[in-house]
């Protein structure tokens, strides 16, 4: 029965992360300009999929213009020296691909997926739009339209997602992961044209971005491309390092109750500050990675023997770690209660649940099982081109190294459950905690 | 992201693939039909089981219950209750999904080359001896109530259950098939072994297996997967007879953004207009952002984030349908502009460049649908149970590519019909 947790909570994907396979057919090299490059050749299909990922996100925006990160990277849609208002996508249509584009905290990605013989054009303009792009007033006003209708669609109409943002908030103190992609939308409403080309020309050059081109190419070929277009373009001498307020030790919990008349299953969630992925230093992170499966990931996770199986008190539980990161991320855990439960109790149930699995240690052949899930993970993975691109890219553009993506199917098998157990004691501080309960404006939530 | 990624209906031309595809059609020693798709490269098989007649298979009174019991299939089965079933499975890891919709109920397997004996071993358990024991009922049966509650308070879920009701009526597309609150409290066992027996048959199973494993193979392994299963199911329902009034209809709910659903008549996948019908509607409101919706709507006014239209084709009937959501303040200006283009399609068709345009984005998307053994094997029982020759792959871009101007632009006028464009409305809409 899995339709359900989709209809609930998109913000919990239960799958088991993805992983690189070890056979990859993967190359890298530098462009002359420090662009970054990796190739993944994949020949069954005469397809390519062209990535150029950004080492920015909402989490680099300036204070004050939240959401200009994600305005930007509509804005990139619009016209070029070279390209009218709208000719880049009708463009890759007309060549029978397709292509988009998406934005988060520490990066932001546009992509094609094309017949592999195309390859050439949509280098043309990827770089083309990546230095030589013209905005006018007209184009700011309408896009900031379809951002503010953005919002409304994904955040203003999804109490969950409100809720969501406001926890968020209260995790963070100080690091700018508190503050939504899509952008607070008072700020939202301000953005002009000035910030939108103030972030682009701090953070769009080759030197802060990284092209990945999957599926059916040759290294060398590929080389050459990169060379002619991405190559020639200046790097940014101004780029400096990369660096963003850091969170000051959290030394206090704090509880939230967020209330909606759209509310119709309440439940309680926590997260806790939590390391993330850090370049030749995984271990911790692949600890957390094996607790979020243990714990909460499916039918045979702890959470749902105790308190789906066992007591009843949920008819829903989960936890999830994301170590993707650039800087510290989060665990999360959620329990929907039973009808009759209350968030109070249900919170007590889950609390008990986390100290009885740190106490009781970890169930060896669950271990086992979830293993042998990432070994077979990894062969799954190699059907799919698209995303091991999205994984290298994502990783290249959080300061991982290809190494790091290589090794980390090692390192997960390497985790004792020893490891987990050490892991979970450092992360389940309750100083460092939200607490929240998403209900209905009349629920008791003492 | 720029833009939603929709997945919508659009295999239902896309359906097919790369030419280099060799698709066999093999017969089973026990007289089943299966496309196979042979592909060593990686050692795993991807297989997709889909029984035709899904949810609307549900009995009077009962509605909700092939969603339960699809629910309950992972829950137990043989000797193995639900906890024992996961271990079993994912100490396989091999990934088993069941899933429900209108017309099939489909069941999607990946496996690894090592251990498929003992997947498909447990893949059978659940398909021949689901358990549907009382404590795996009531547990899922709080899940799907909770999940029907939340849809009640989620306004595209209202706009889309409110317009199939106003369109379909009593046939069962009109209604939720998740059921409502007391249709599925009042649910048995008895109730959910019926469900099984309607759905679950080999008269009406569509198979593809695509990956490691050989045409020799295949045979055996689909007699020992599916031999047992009943011959026969639930007669298959009565077709529907959407109907249409051209009216825009409201539903007060208190949200910032109105959702609206909108529709007219469609065109069914066997007439000889589908593909032209296919072809105007990438230019009016399908692909990306170069749709006249699209354009208009979002990229000219700025009044929404996404606007689309689909042809929705069931297998009882045949709808030209679409969304968009907009502010309150908004949505009476996007609609008004939809049903201008709509009116504007309708009489003066596309352009020369815009069917080439067309033409060339579904002929070029064409191979990429080929992107994995699942999706293969998923695209293999798509062309089957929509009566497609094995051939069609060969044929489908010259297809695509025979439609005329004159063709186009006579369909537009045919089968738009912006006086039937019927419009339901979620939220606080102004001015409507």
């Amino acid at each position: 029965m899995r339709a359900f947790v989709t209809s609930l909570l998109s913000l919990l994907i239960l799958s088991l992360p993805a992983q690189a396979a070890t056979n990859d057919h993967v190359s890298t090299f530098t462009l002359d300009n420090g662009m970054k490059v990796v190739v993944i050749e994949d020949h069954r299909a005469p397809v390519v999929t062209h990535m150029v990922w950004y080492r920015a996100g909402s989490a680099d925006e300036w204070p004050g213009t939240s959401g200009v990160a994600h305005f930007l990277e509509h804005l990139l849609f619009k016209g070029t020296d070279k390209l009218a208002s709208g000719e880049f996508s009708a463009t890759v249509a007309r060549n029978g691909g397709g292509d988009n584009a998406f934005t988060s905290y520490d990066y932001t990605a546009y992509y094609q997926r094309v017949a592999a013989d195309r390859l050439e054009l949509m280098m043309s303009m990827e770089s083309d739009r990546m230095v030589n792009l013209r905005l006018s007033e007209e184009d700011i006003l309408t896009e900031r339209e379809v951002i503010i209708e953005e919002r409304n669609q994904r955040t203003e109409n999804s109490p969950g997602a409100l809720f969501n943002e406001q926890k968020r908030a209260a995790q963070y103190l100080n690091h700018r992961y508190g503050v939504p992609v899509i952008g607070w939308r008072h700020e939202m409403e301000a953005l002009d044209l000035d910030a939108a080309l103030a972030y682009y020309k701090r953070f769009y050059a080759p030197n802060n971005a990284i092209l990945v081109v999957a599926g059916d190419v040759a290294p060398d070929a590929v080389k050459a491309l990169a060379d002619k277009y991405y190559g020639v373009l200046p790097a940014n001498p101004e780029l400096g390092k990369r660096a963003r307020p850091s969170e000051p030790p959290q030394t206090a919990e704090r509880r939230m109750v967020f209330r909606d008349a759209r509310v119709a299953q309440p439940y309680v969630s926590r997260t806790y500050l939590a390391p993330e992925r850090d370049s030749g230093a995984q271990k911790q992170a692949a600890a957390l990675t094996l607790l979020a499966e243990l714990l909460g990931g499916g039918t045979t996770s702890y959470m749902a023997e105790k308190l789906q199986f066992e007591t009843q008190q949920a008819v829903y539980t989960a936890s999830y770690y994301d170590g993707d990161a650039l800087d510290d991320t989060s665990f999360s855990l959620i329990m929907v209660p039973t009808e009759g439960v209350s968030l109070a109790d249900a919170e007590k149930a889950l609390d008990d649940v986390l100290k009885s699995y740190v106490e009781r240690g970890v169930d060896k052949e669950a271990l086992k099982r979830i293993k042998m899930q990432l070994r077979a993970s990894q062969i799954y993975a190699r059907d799919d081109v698209s995303a091991l691109a999205n994984l290298y890219g994502q990783a290249l553009a959080i300061g991982l190294t290809v190494d790091d993506v290589q090794t980390w199917p090692e390192v997960l098998q390497s985790i004792t459950a020893e490891d987990i157990i050490a892991a979970a004691k450092s992360v389940f501080k309750v100083e460092k905690s939200v607490t929240g309960y998403l209900m209905t404006p009349d629920g008791d939530a003492s | 992201m720029k833009a939603l990624a929709l997945a919508l209906a659009a295999w239902l031309i896309a359906l097919p693939a790369l030419a280099e595809v060799d698709i066999k059609d093999v017969t089973t020693p026990g007289g089943l039909t299966v496309w196979h798709v042979e592909e060593h490269s990686i050692p795993f098989t991807a297989l997709e089981l889909r029984f035709r007649g899904g949810t609307s298979l549900d009995a009077p009174g009962k509605r909700g219950a092939i969603n339960l019991m699809t629910g309950l299939l992972e829950e137990g089965a043989a000797a193995l209750d639900a906890r024992a079933f996961a271990k079993a499975r994912d100490g396989l890891a091999a990934s088993f999904s069941y899933d429900v919709g209108d017309d099939t109920l489909t069941v999607s397997a990946k496996f690894l080359t090592e251990n498929r004996d003992e997947a498909l071993a447990l893949l059978r358990s659940t398909l021949v001896e689901p358990s549907f024991n009382d404590a795996a009922i009531e547990r899922v049966r709080r899940q799907v109530l909770s999940g029907i509650r939340s849809n009640e308070k989620d306004p595209s879920n209202i706009a889309g259950e409110s317009f199939a009701k106003r369109i379909y009526g009593t046939h069962p597309y009109g209604s939720d098939d998740s059921g409502t609150v007391e249709s599925v409290t009042a649910l048995t066992r008895d109730d959910i072994l019926a469900a099984f027996a309607a759905t679950i048959a080999r008269d009406r199973v569509f198979i593809g297996v695509v990956g490691d494993v050989t045409e020799a193979e295949v045979g055996p392994m689909l007699d020992t997967l599916l031999g047992d299963l009943p011959a026969t199911g639930a007669p298959l329902p009565a077709k529907a007879e959407p109907a249409f009034d051209g009216k825009t209809t409201v539903i007060p709910f208190e949200t910032p953004q109105s959702v609206a659903v909108f529709g007219q008549s469609g065109v069914p996948f066997d007439h000889p207009d589908y593909f032209a019908a296919y072809l105007l509607n990438v230019s009016l409101g399908g692909g990306g952002f170069e749709s006249r919706l699209m354009e208009e709507v979002r990229e000219k006014r700025g009044l929404t984030y996404g606007v689309y239209s689909y042809l929705a084709g069931k297998d009882g009937a045949d709808v030209w349908q679409g969304s968009v959501q907009s502010a309150n303040n908004r949505v009476a200006e996007a609609i008004a502009v939809i049903r201008d283009e709509w009116a504007r399609m309708a009489e003066s068709g596309v352009t020369a460049q815009e069917l080439q345009d067309a033409k060339t984005y579904l002929t070029g998307a064409y191979p990429l649908r080929f992107d994995g053994n699942g999706p293969i094997a998923n695209i293999l029982v798509g062309m089957q149970i929509q009566g497609m020759p094995i051939d069609y792959i060969a044929t489908r871009n010259d297809r695509v590519n025979a439609v005329t101007l004159d063709q186009i632009n006579r369909v537009a006028r045919e089968w738009l019909k912006p006086e039937m464009l019927s419009f339901t409305v979620v939220g606080q809409p102004e001015g409507l």
